[in-house]
């Protein structure tokens, strides 16, 4: 559908992608935009792989983005990029945190942890690594990785800085609030724009 | 639900279905909710409870008690909503369909949030046609906005045609998020209660009157269904009309904007004047519904006309744009992008610091596996754990392994425990231990007491001490209720006590008397962990064993080519010391953070 952008995060259970994906919301529902949601509960958020559609634009019908259609695709985690890949249409960018959490299949030696970076390239995917494992460590909160992804997709969308500010401040308890606006800041100028 | 987000222009709020159900229970002045967690329909009562305190709402321990109490606060004249996942309306069958006969006093909208492409559920079973067999109407809502109106039209459909209603969302409406514009409450006085034993007592000679009653109830919602506001036809140019309902609508409306559209929000029963105006004229027509072909067989039954969809459209798994595109419009699909890529599965798993996580291991170490249950513990049946034989529904841990024992003895009680969650055994294990031990099963049951409701993301039960606001409640005792079922043998032990655990399981596996162990220790969610304190290895003490791999911790891998195990200091968990406990060389160290408990069981 004309003029609907389309954001796919994921990444693994716990790793804060509804806050993220919520910042995400809030800051197009400010700008005035019809918006929609979608995820899963349940079993799925067991240290699984979790996906979260956005959408956001003039009118928006399906909750769930089609398949090569994403404009964005937003990777708390490493191999969980590569897996969600085809979700990006062709002129697709994906941000991708370079934090690498061992699936079960993995830490069991039933598969082996493939090289992602070689995996995307050879496919063709547009993508830029943010190194937010260390930034997150550098910002004191190992847990603002997701608002620092957050902070690099906004170099992407055209949506203002006021409305991400505002997004942040009504989603992120107040103590809080001060680390993650600095992680959105330094996610923002890590995105390679 | 934390702070609604307003929008700069228009007021609305961005809601998930699900707690546009609760909003929607609120503005329509209900006073009464109860429901059993069950996803993807928990959230709705977490709204209310946090969100609504004019209505009183409570966790049931199951979903046929929720929805007899919802009855009779109906009864009194109450407006009421109950909430349940697909399978819990099984649970709830028994009242619902003798429901149906006796009608509604004050409204009575159940929520039935079905989960096709089974996220987290055992089938995929479409409930409209339990609805449909229930001879109850039926609303499918296509979005958050409809979640929330639909409540109250519900409700008043419920009182004009005295008859419960079910509310039926799929995964996909319950747990998306949209733009919802709200309104106030609309506070509705409780009618009060009238004794009418032949309204209300289904004895044969009364409820002959009552099933009369139910076949005119269908033939007027019939009717009712060809003005229904959310049922319309919307015009268009396209070559393929379209019927559809539920999140499906707004699939078609995504990837086939120009269709001519018949849009059926009460699926049951149809409104066939509607759709006989719809089929008049209509060229080729397509259903497009989620789960079972429930709109195209009752059309083409009735019209005789070759109305197509689940030829071009699968009755499992869940819907998406791409599948409708490729059903209506193949030739609008973009260039596919770039192919899947093969990747290892990441399949979900117990916690790092899981309590059950000790209890499969050692079940694992005395060669023993378990008949298992529903909840958080059902993946005990992963690698490397793989300490789960069976799951059937909710409870059926222990009727399964007394079952096991009839047909093969001793082969069975002397390999197998019925593994099964607190909630679990208060919802529906109690009826199972009274039948194990009336029987003369000699089986053991292992509850896992983590001290919540967990794979729902936490809530609180009659065995927590809490209810749904959190305030302190009457709590049962689970040892308590075992002896009184009539079981001797009962056990307390912290699953990560490792030899104590394993001791218990020789003994009571060993003994041919039912037995009951309980391994509590609380759920890892409740813990408010100190300091952060991780694992660390010696990497001159460690022999390459992998025996710390052999416990399923998310926050363990081996690196093949060094040979040793490697923690994650992100996710390895302060309260837990099993990797530690299980290294045979000393390798692995943990000092031993007890952190703080909601619960207050430290």
């Amino acid at each position: 559908m004309q003029g609907v952008t389309d954001v796919l995060l994921c990444g693994t259970g716990g790793q804060g992608i509804l806050l993220a994906s919520e910042v995400l919301c809030g800051a197009a529902q400010l700008a005035g935009l019809d918006v929609k949601k979608s995820e899963v509960h349940g079993m799925a958020q067991r240290g699984g792989s979790v996906t979260s559609h956005v959408r956001f634009g003039g009118k928006v019908w399906s909750p769930l983005i089609e398949e090569g259609c994403a404009d964005l695709l937003l990777a708390m985690e490493k191999l969980e990029a590569l897996r969600w890949s085809h979700f990006l249409k062709k002129t697709g960018k994906a941000l991708i945190c370079d934090l690498e959490i061992m699936p079960m299949t993995v830490s069991t030696g039933q598969a082996q942890y493939p090289d992602v970076e070689k995996g995307l390239r050879e496919r063709g995917v547009d993508f830029v690594m943010i190194p937010a494992t260390q930034e997150a460590f550098a910002l004191g909160d190992s847990r603002v990785i997701n608002t620092i992804l957050t902070g690099a997709a906004s170099a992407y969308l055209t949506l203002g800085t006021d409305v991400w500010m505002e997004a942040l401040r009504r989603r992120v308890p107040p103590k809080a609030l001060e680390v993650n606006v600095r992680a959105f800041e330094r996610g923002r100028q890590l995105a390679g724009v | 639900m934390k702070e609604p987000l307003n929008t700069v222009t228009g007021g609305g709020l961005l809601l998930s279905g699900n707690e546009a159900i609760a909003r929607g229970a609120w503005e329509s002045g209900v006073h009464f909710a109860s429901a059993y967690p069950g996803t993807p329909s928990t959230e709705i009562l977490e709204a209310i409870g946090e969100h609504y305190p004019e209505i009183s709402a409570q966790w049931a321990p199951n979903e046929k008690v929720a929805l007899e109490t919802v009855a009779g606060a109906s009864f009194g004249g109450a407006r009421v909503l109950s909430a349940m996942k697909h399978v819990g309306l099984n649970v709830a069958a028994d009242p619902l369909f003798t429901l149906s006969y006796i009608g509604a006093t004050g409204g009575i909208v159940i929520v039935s949030a079905d989960d096709p492409g089974m996220h987290s559920s055992q089938n995929e079973q479409d409930n409209r046609l339990m609805a449909r067999a229930a001879k109850v109407p039926v609303l499918e809502p296509s979005d958050s906005q409809e979640a929330l109106d639909l409540v109250g039209l519900g409700l008043d459909i419920s009182e004009k045609f005295d008859t419960p209603v079910i509310l039926r969302t799929t995964t996909r409406t319950s747990h998306s998020m949209g733009v919802v514009q709200v309104g106030p409450r609309k506070e509705v006085a409780i009618g009060g209660y009238t004794r009418d034993p032949r309204r209300r007592i289904p004895i044969p000679a009364f409820a002959k009157a009552m099933h009369a009653r139910v076949e005119r109830r269908i033939a007027a919602l019939e009717e009712f269904g060809d003005s229904f506001p959310l049922n319309r036809i919307e015009k268009g140019t396209a070559p393929l009309s379209i019927v559809t309902s539920g999140v499906s609508y707004a699939y078609v409306k995504e990837v086939y904007p120009d269709a001519r559209i018949l849009k059926l929000t009460l699926t049951w029963p149809l409104p066939w004047g509607l759709v006989a105006r719809f089929l008049e004229g209509a060229g080729e027509v397509r259903v497009v519904e989620e789960g079972e072909p429930f709109l195209e067989e009752q059309i083409r039954a009735r019209f005789l006309l070759p109305v197509e969809g689940k030829k071009h459209i699968p009755v499992e798994g869940e819907l998406n744009p791409g599948i409708v595109r490729k059903a209506l419009a193949p030739a609008t699909a973009a260039e596919p992008s770039f192919a899947p890529a093969e990747v290892p599965l990441r399949p979900p798993a117990l916690c790092p610091g899981c309590p059950h996580r000790g209890a499969f291991w050692t079940l694992r170490k005395v060669k023993a596996s378990s008949t298992g249950d529903i909840g958080c513990y059902t993946l005990g049946l992963m690698a490397p754990l793989d300490a789960m034989d069976t799951t059937v529904c909710m409870g059926a841990s222990i009727g399964v392994l007394s079952g096991l024992e009839k047909a093969v003895g001793r082969e069975a009680t002397g390999r197998l425990v019925g593994a099964i969650g607190d909630s679990t055994f208060v919802h529906s294990g109690i009826t199972g231990l009274i039948d194990h031990v009336y029987n003369g099963g000699t089986g053991t049951i292992m509850i896992m007491d983590n001290g919540i409701t967990a794979m729902t993301g936490g809530q609180q039960h009659p065995a927590t001490g809490r209810n749904l606001r959190g305030e302190p409640a009457s709590k049962i005792d689970l040892e308590t209720v075992c002896r009184a079922c009539g079981v001797k043998r009962v056990t307390v032990v912290d699953p990560h006590d490792l030899p104590r655990m394993e001791k218990v399981l020789r003994e009571e596996l060993a003994v041919e008397e039912p037995s009951v162990i309980i391994t509590r220790r609380p759920c890892v969610m409740l813990r408010k962990p100190g300091k952060r304190v991780t694992a660390e290895l010696d990497r001159e003490k460690c022999i390459g064993c992998r025996r710390c791999i052999s416990l399923g911790c998310p926050a363990l891998s081996f690196d093949a080519g060094e040979k040793h195990p490697v923690v994650d200091r992100m996710i390895c968990f302060p309260e837990c010391r099993l990797c530690a406990d299980v290294c045979p060389k000393g390798a692995l160290t943990k000092d031993y953070d007890r952190g703080s408990c909601d619960a207050g069981c430290n």
